[in-house]
């Protein structure tokens, strides 16, 4: 579905990502660990052009056969929002506090579908139930500050997945939440990736995290992936030393995940 | 700035769970559009500084030395006490000072502000045709300011460390730094004198017949009237001096709004934006801009204050028959009831100003509205 091969990065003359190859498959969670620093959110606003200012990209970063660096900005604005979404790292931030949350789900959906005012309303409000915000007609009239962290990432996730994308890069989506709210997203996201066939790119220096919800797993260190392979042969005998040394690094629950594989996905919870 | 409903004490504001903000709601059921009662509760604070204003100019009044009969009488009556006391008995002056003040009050609810020392006619009069002229110099001068500071401040921060963003940094250097009287006596000297590009002083050419009086705004009464050579000549000399008191606001708005939006530029929910895909100018104008006005509409309510007592200079050279030039007659020649009135005027602008920021916060802000 997504395929990043060699994706180099520099800022400045500095080297950011020093040739990254990942790859997403359709109803697949692919986790992305790695220590702080080590290239994760780079790597995802590589995916949507989004890098920051004087930031430069090689290699090739291919949606179904499409290379999505080469694109001009127009088409960029296509992909971005409509076939790949992202999901930030903090709900507190990532929307805006002056614009209802109604306001922030159908404009896009509108811009890219060619939605009605109405059509797409009622289709906002249908996503707003499905990431289980209570009252989701109320809530399309509200501002961001009226609802709390885990529900406004929750919200953050209905926006995501308003354009219905093919694939959705979630930056560390749990990490601002406590450990209550981060089961119910996760669980939330592990569903609709099986319900939607999402391919989903979690973003997380959480192994813990990645031992719940992940098919894939892949390891970053210092911009560059040391580790990839199916969950539980990365996470029970790890062949990276790196790898071997953020196991150890985890309280005992962690550090043996269960086979039992499939999580129950989607179970209700409130934020 | 000292508002504490400002943004800035709103800005980390805790988060309301929905539930309750539905329960608070549902009681009041009066008034209950949050805005609403956002907006009445300003105007009554509005009110109340109003009266305050009416206070310190009548004590501020008072305090100058001086006695009114001795500005007003002449010679020989002053030689005689009982005209002396008449006079002050005919002008209510033997009362106690709050029983003055309360008199003084109840005429100026009626719109009576006394009578100037220097005209001789009633200050409300003398105020009725200078104000207008002083509200289309400032006015003029306000939406120019706003127009032009605010763009040049958002291409400035759109093409950061490029060509236009150095121009723009050098121009509204000048712009602030440049003393106000200095460049209007420049701009008349080389564009009237020198160029004649500009018309000279005044409000319009003097061979033209004045518009009948609606607004008071030489510009609107024209149109109005459909004389168009009259509107024209009035633009003309607007033109000048109000761009002359323009130019330190729209340096300072440039900056300002420059600073207001890279800041934005770099918020996470401006980047979560394009993520989405949205236009640049949807995110530009609804995801930028409404933010960086927060803090531009704040500096812009305290610039508007300077721009007001720039009025004053301004006036003077252009010979701008507006309340500047009435209130720097009446205060060298100690003409208390005028002064008085220029006073209440200046305060009730100052205080129009500020109603209007406060409730700009409210529009643009739900977290300053909704609290
Ligand atoms: N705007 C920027 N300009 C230059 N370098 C940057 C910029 N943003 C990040 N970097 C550098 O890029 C590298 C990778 O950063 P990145 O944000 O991808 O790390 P991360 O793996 O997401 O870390 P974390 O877990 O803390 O989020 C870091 O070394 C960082 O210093
Ligand atoms: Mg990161």
């Amino acid at each position: 579905m997504l395929d990043i091969t060699d994706l180099r990065v520099t800022i400045g003359g500095r080297d950011i990502l020093g040739g990254v190859d990942l790859s997403l498959r359709q109803g697949q969670v692919h986790g992305l660990a790695g220590e702080s620093g080590s290239g994760k959110t780079m790597t995802g606003l590589a995916v949507l052009g989004l890098l920051p200012h004087g930031a430069r990209a090689t290699g090739s970063i291919a949606l179904e056969g499409r290379d999505l660096l080469g694109l001009r900005p127009k088409e960029l604005n296509r992909v971005r929002g409509g076939e790949i979404a992202m999901v930030f790292q903090d709900p507190a931030t990532s929307l805006h506090p002056m614009l209802t949350i109604g306001r922030q789900l159908t404009e896009h959906m509108r811009h890219h579908l060619g939605l009605g005012r109405s059509e797409a309303r009622s289709r906002a409000v249908e996503l707003l139930a499905k990431v289980r915000i209570p009252g989701p007609e109320e809530a399309f009239g509200r501002y961001p500050h009226q609802f709390s962290g885990g529900m406004r990432q929750r919200i953050a996730i209905a926006i995501a997945l308003a354009c219905s994308p093919k694939v959705l890069i979630a930056d560390e989506p749990t990490t601002a939440l406590d450990v209550t709210v981060q089961a119910g997203v996760l669980r939330l996201l592990r569903g609709l990736c099986d319900d939607l066939g999402l391919a989903v790119l979690l973003v997380t220096h959480d192994l813990g995290v990645m031992s719940a919800v992940a098919d894939e797993v892949s390891v970053m260190k210092d911009g560059l992936v040391v580790e990839s392979g199916p969950r539980g042969q990365v996470l029970r005998t790890p062949s990276h030393p790196y790898t071997r040394s953020l196991l150890d690094s985890l309280p005992e629950a962690h550090a043996v995940p269960g086979e039992s594989g499939q999580q129950s996905a989607g179970d209700g919870e409130t934020a | 700035m000292t508002d504490p409903d400002g943004p800035s004490g709103t800005a980390t504001a805790v988060p309301e769970p929905p539930e309750k903000a539905a329960g608070t709601r549902g009681r009041r059921r009066a008034l209950r559009h949050p805005l609403a009662r956002f907006l009445l509760r300003r105007v009554l604070i509005a009110v109340l500084l109003a009266w305050g204003i009416t206070v310190v100019t009548f004590v501020l009044t008072n305090l100058v030395p001086g006695d009114p009969a001795t500005a007003n009488l002449g010679q020989r009556a002053l030689g005689d006490p009982a005209i002396v006391a008449q006079w002050r008995q005919d002008h209510g002056l033997d009362k106690p000072l709050p029983q003055q003040y309360l008199i003084h009050l109840g005429g100026m609810l009626q719109g009576d502000l006394g009578v100037s020392q220097q005209s001789h006619r009633p200050v409300s009069q003398d105020l009725a045709e200078t104000v207008p002229a002083t509200l289309e110099l400032a006015g003029a001068a306000i939406v120019v300011s706003l127009i032009l500071g605010v763009a040049f401040g958002v291409v400035a921060a759109l093409r950061r460390d490029r060509l236009p963003d150095h121009v723009l940094r050098v121009l509204s250097l000048i712009g602030i730094s440049v003393p106000t009287f200095w460049l209007a006596l420049v701009a008349f000297y080389v564009f009237f004198y020198r160029l004649q590009i500009t018309p000279g002083s005044g409000r319009i050419d003097p061979g033209l017949q004045a518009p009948p009086p609606v607004t008071g705004l030489a510009t609107v009464d024209s149109a109005l009237a459909g004389q168009w050579d009259v509107f024209a000549s009035a633009v003309g000399h607007l033109l000048t001096p109000a761009l002359v008191l323009a130019l330190y606001t729209i340096g300072l708005l440039t900056r300002f709004t420059r600073s207001a939006v890279l800041e934005v530029l770099g918020q996470d929910y401006v980047r979560a934006a394009r993520a989405k895909g949205l236009p640049g100018r949807v995110i530009l104008f609804r995801y930028v801009l409404r933010s960086a006005l927060v803090p531009i509409i704040t500096v812009a309510g305290l610039a508007f204050g300077s721009l007001l007592s720039g009025t004053v200079l301004v006036e003077a050279i252009f010979a701008w028959p507006g309340v500047g030039q009435y209130a720097y007659k009446s205060a060298t020649t100690l003409d208390l009831p005028a002064v008085m009135g220029v006073g209440l005027v200046v305060g009730g602008v100052y205080l129009v100003i500020n109603l209007i920021v406060d409730v700009l916060y409210g529009v643009i802000d739900p977290r300053v509205r909704l609290q």
